[in-house]
């Protein structure tokens, strides 16, 4: 970065700026009032939520949901996490989400590369496919796929059920294959924007293309990669319909559908579900408070710094 | 960045790999059963039940159980029989399991039917396909009635009423004692169906409710107009704002004494009850409306157990045997009992079990059901399932919002029908 | 970065050294423009063996696996929108009698498209720009700042049952939170069951999970633009709103594209909500929605939800030649 960036226009000297400078000075306060206001508002369910979760179904019922608490504790937690064997059901969720991530976003740079960096031919078809892919909505490809995957056989090694339905691997390729157009859009987007220059040293260099990408494309990406990562990681994660209609085996169900079996087929005691939305919920808000400092404070890697 | 190469190879394989032989067959003594009872309750009550049954298993025959949430198994159905069912599945009575049967996917038992004790002919109908043979083993059901606190009918003096006019009357008393009559609710789309069917069974009779469910009456009829008619004039007693209220809601404002009645089935309104009120909870069958059918039918959702079709193990002989072993011990009255003391909530279908450890009201609802004439299901169980998932819970609730425009809702069900029943043909 | 100083090879850099020159979509409409010129000097021999090896292999199998599970579904789809099937008997073909009976005789359907349209506006209108508003209070560097888009994001985590029941837990009739607030015991608001009113109360909530997400995304957007380039106006003597409309906001177009294409995937795709909440009916019709009940439920109307699906995907196959014919202009301008 260039030594022209000054911390802020209240350092400035010249009289007209100073103010300015005043006129920042009671517009931050405004804009903390301002963010302090909306944080507290975008709060304010997950906290009523939580406190729902530590207070005794028959006290919420019996006082509506906006009152003194009687009784606090941390029961349902352990029954939540206990009850719906959730252990079980969140090792299967990783089995999915965690490769699911890496391989999408693998082919995803991948293919945003050969689009937005070598310029293949078609490029643009190849966009527009992976693209409008991503906009149709979940619920139209699932009679296809089920007839599909019904009739691929798997060695037993692979699948217990000796089809592809009702194995992981169909949860994990559509999961993939549904993805990939999003991530192959932002991606190609992304690297729109980095300098081509430093590809070009690269070729003369004698790079080819596996290096090229590699090397020297995908640690510029870095930041949309993080950000990629973290929404994909959420939404692999919260799924529930590909599990729903590709599984039969309960074993096999992902967490989300480990809260369903919180829910009961008539009564459902809301304050022990919320117990459990939270602890599930804990590993995605985990993801992201790892990843946000790489994508929040990284983007100026592709236009900026050098 | 190798790792995710591999993956991807490995992904992509499956789909040119054949399978090359089978894995690990069934030994013949294990049954596969697939549960939907997902609820801590059941589940343990199902749990003792088939443990029960191994111990008594001479041949050392075993059942494992395959756990999917209520919610999952009822809509993954479909895919579920069609795909990789385990042998015996939990499903219910009625039109829900004839559709199966006649999709070829359900074994015929007709067999060990043949020799099951203990079972009315009510239950036997409904245990039976279109073409005459028995699919279902009946386990248990749970009985609809209009349910209300005794304390409150004793502080008022009031007297479970008989006929709709009583029960009227009885509600504007309810009113005048700043009473909300009749609790009332259906955002979960299902529980108003229990009023329009008894509606419906008291003003025309079971056989019309039944060919109504299957397609074969107009909803246009006059007498489909006449049920939303008698509706109508209850709306005016039930909680305003239905179609936002949960259940559980409803339940709970009967609980807490703002409400006086409600109509619901056995195991619903009891969860709302803290423990020491239970005893306080009672029931009346839903009041006569037109002489001829009395209170005849009585709503009463079937569960028991069926044979998968597509279930590879059964191919097996052995496993069959074992299978059909297992169905006809849970045909039996101790069968029954061993489920039913880990879950109050229902009663036993078989008059072979034992009815001493019942509570009350278990014992009310066993006398409600035995002197039926008929049984029904409930509407979601007594037609196909698309008529009632995306044409009658829309229409029930269209009909809460504006009980006024009955002649717009019955022609909009009436041309929605014929889409659906005729595509079937 | 090394590679970045390497002063061989390629082309003499013909831009002036000024910083400001380095704002990322001026670099990329320049570089955009050096790169078609370079690839037609390099001409069709630029790849090697094994480069072509490695581009068909790892761009081969994310194309099959497009086709395999998202396109060739698809199709199978529309043609079966043409049908009649139960998902397990035969299928009979019956032309154009779903789309008939969608339009005639399924109550359901026009409300789920007026509210699909509803939802994209809302989102589009007021969720998006107040994402953006925040954005860029939370960029200018403020303190707390990591604290408050930590907080912003947060809705977006939650998984479907936790939104159900966050709008059961306030916007019950009769034991939510808002009605005890407002004390309206006596003729309390049924904001959930009144059908003129729960649609709103739902696009709320789906603006509270789509601001954050949109949020996230214009913050490394606006993390990314040069600040000499607004030093620069501001010498210019340009204020502050001035700045952000005429400077800022045209570098973000990567950003708008992305946050754009986001908007209109989450009003078309839009379910879990509604689902969650009362199953998507009584007031809360989506045509998502339509098409599960009527595919992924035990209902199996295959043929008649494929049709519900062709709809919707009509609907997106308009914004997608939209993005498509602004795409090939943009091109053409690069």
């Amino acid at each position: 970065m260039t030594a022209a960036a000054p911390a802020s226009g209240a350092a400035e000297p010249a009289p007209p700026r100073r103010r300015r400078g005043h006129r920042i000075r009671t517009g931050r306060i405004g804009v903390h009032a301002f963010l302090l206001t909306v944080s507290l508002a975008f709060l304010a369910p997950l906290l009523l939520a939580v406190y729902a979760s530590l207070r005794p179904y028959e006290e919420t019922s019996e006082h509506g949901y906006f009152s003194l608490p009687r009784k606090l504790s941390f029961d349902y937690y352990q029954r939540a996490f206990s009850d719906s064997e959730m252990t079980k059901y969140f090792i299967n969720t990783l089995l999915i989400a965690v490769p699911g991530v890496l391989i999408t976003l693998f082919f995803a740079s991948f293919t945003a590369f050969c689009v937005a960096r070598l310029r293949v031919r078609g490029s643009l078809l190849l966009l527009m496919l992976f693209t409008a892919g991503n906009l149709l909505p979940q619920q139209v490809i699932v009679t296809p796929l089920y007839v599909l995957f019904n009739r691929i056989p798997l060695p037993y090694w692979m699948s217990d059920s000796m089809t592809m339905f009702d194995s992981y691997w169909a949860v994990l390729s559509v999961q993939i294959g549904f993805q990939i157009g999003f991530c192959v859009f932002v991606l190609a987007n992304y690297m729109r924007t980095l300098p081509q220059e430093i590809l070009e040293a690269a070729i003369v260099d004698g790079a080819g293309v596996w290096t090229q990408y590699l090397r020297i494309t995908l640690p510029l990406c870095r930041p949309a990669l993080a950000a990629l990562g973290t929404l994909q990681f959420t939404w692999m994660y919260n799924d529930f319909l590909w599990a729903l209609v590709f599984i039969s085996d309960g074993d096999k169900l992902p967490v989300t559908s480990a809260l369903n079996n919180l829910r009961g087929q008539f009564f459902t005691d809301y304050n022990l579900l919320a117990a459990g939305s939270v602890i599930v919920a804990l590993p995605t808000l985990i993801v992201f408070l790892l990843l946000q400092r790489h994508f929040i404070a990284g983007l100026t890697l592709g236009a900026g710094k050098g | 960045m190798r790792g995710a190469v591999a993956g991807a190879g490995a992904i992509a394989l499956p789909a040119l790999l054949t399978a090359c032989g089978g894995g690990p067959g069934g030994d013949g003594k294990t049954v596969t059963l697939g549960s939907n009872a997902s609820d801590p309750m059941p589940k343990k009550a199902f749990a003792d039940a088939f443990s029960a049954y191994a111990k008594q298993s001479e041949g050392g025959r075993k059942v494992k159980v395959n756990i999917v949430d209520h919610n999952t198994f009822q809509e993954n159905i479909n895919r579920y029989l069609q795909g990789k069912p385990d042998d015996v599945f939990m499903w219910f009575a009625g039109y829900r399991m004839q559709f199966f049967a006649e999709k070829g996917l359900l074994h015929d038992i007709s067999d060990i039917w043949a020799k099951y004790e203990g079972f009315s002919d009510a239950l036997k109908a409904q245990s039976t396909g279109a073409d005459g043979k028995q699919y279902l083993t009946p386990y248990y059901y749970y009985p609809w009635a209009v349910f209300h606190r005794k304390s409150v009918f004793q502080k008022y003096g009031y007297t479970a009423p008989r006929t709709l006019d009583e029960y009227l009357a009885l509600a504007k008393q309810m009113q005048k004692d700043k009473l909300i009559p009749i609790a009332f609710c259906d955002k979960d789309g299902w529980p108003a169906m229990g009023t329009f069917d008894y509606i419906n069974m008291r003003s025309n009779g079971y056989e019309f409710h039944k060919n109504l469910m299957a397609g074969e009456e107009s909803w246009t009829d006059n007498r489909v107009r006449d049920v939303f008619d008698t509706w109508r004039s209850i709306l005016p007693y039930c909680q305003p704002g239905a179609n936002g209220r949960t259940w559980q809601e409803a339940a709970t404002s009967l609980q807490k004494k703002q409400t006086g009645m409600a109509v619901f089935g056995l195991p619903h309104p009891g969860q709302q009850f803290p423990e020491d009120e239970r005893d306080d909870l009672d029931f009346f069958p839903f009041p006569e409306i037109g002489a001829e059918h009395g209170q005849d039918a009585v709503e009463a959702p079937i569960d028991g157990f069926l044979l998968a079709k597509k279930s590879k193990s059964l191919k097996n002989d052995k496993t069959m045997e074992s299978a059909k072993d297992l169905l006809s011990w849970l045909a039996t009255g101790e069968a029954e009992d061993v489920y039913l003391a880990g879950d109050p909530n229902n009663i036993a279908v078989s008059d072979r079990a034992d009815t001493s450890k019942y509570t009350p009201l278990q014992k009310k609802a066993v006398e409600l059901v035995s002197g039926a004439r008929q049984i029904s299901q409930f509407l979601d169980r007594d037609t196909r399932p698309d008529f009632s998932s995306t044409v009658m819970v829309p229409a029930i609730q269209d009909f809460i919002n504006d009980p006024k425009d009955v002649d717009g809702l019955v022609h909009g069900i009436e041309r929605q029908k014929k889409t659906i029943f005729t595509s079937e043909s | 970065m090394p590679l970045l100083r390497t002063p061989g090879g390629g082309p003499p850099d013909p831009r002036p050294k000024a910083p400001a020159a380095r704002d990322a979509p001026g670099a990329a409409r320049r570089t955009g423009a050096r790169t078609r010129a370079s690839a037609r000097r390099r001409g069709p021999r630029r790849f090697t063996r094994r480069d072509l090896a490695v581009i068909g292999l790892l761009l081969g199998i994310p194309v099959l696996l497009d086709m395999v599970i998202v396109w060739g579904p698809t199709l199978a789809s529309v043609l079966l929108s043409f049908t009649s099937w139960d998902g397990i008997g035969d299928i009979s073909w019956v032309g154009l009698r779903n789309y008939e009976n969608l339009f005639t005789a399924y109550p359901a359907f026009w409300p789920a498209a007026r509210h699909n349209l509803l939802w994209l506006a809302f989102l589009g209108l007021v969720a998006t720009p107040f994402g953006l508003l925040l954005a860029v209070l939370v960029d200018r560097g403020v303190r707390f700042s990591r604290f408050y888009q930590s907080t912003l994001y947060m809705p977006v985590v939650l998984s479907l049952a936790v939104v159900g029941f966050i709008a059961q837990l306030i916007l019950s009739r009769d034991q939510g939170a808002l009605n005890a607030v407002l004390g309206n015991t006596a003729d309390p608001t049924d904001w959930l069951g009144d059908r003129d009113l729960n649609i709103w109360m739902i696009l709320l909530a789906a603006a509270w999970r789509h601001t954050g997400y949109v949020m996230i995304l214009y913050l490394a957007g606006l993390k990314a633009v040069d600040p000499s380039l607004k030093e620069a106006a501001a010498i210019d003597g340009a204020s502050e709103a001035q700045t952000f409309f005429r400077i800022v906001f045209p570098t973000l177009r990567p950003v708008n594209v992305i946050v754009g294409v986001i908007t209109v995937i989450e009003a078309l795709r839009a379910f879990d909500i509604v689902y969650a909440v009362n199953k998507g009916r009584n007031g809360l019709e989506l045509l998502s929605v339509l098409v599960t009940d009527n595919i992924v439920g035990e209902a199996s109307r295959i043929g008649f939800g494929s049709a519900i699906a062709v709809v919707l995907l009509l609907f997106s196959l308009g914004f997608v030649v939209t993005f498509l014919v602004q795409e090939i202009r943009g091109e053409s301008r690069r």
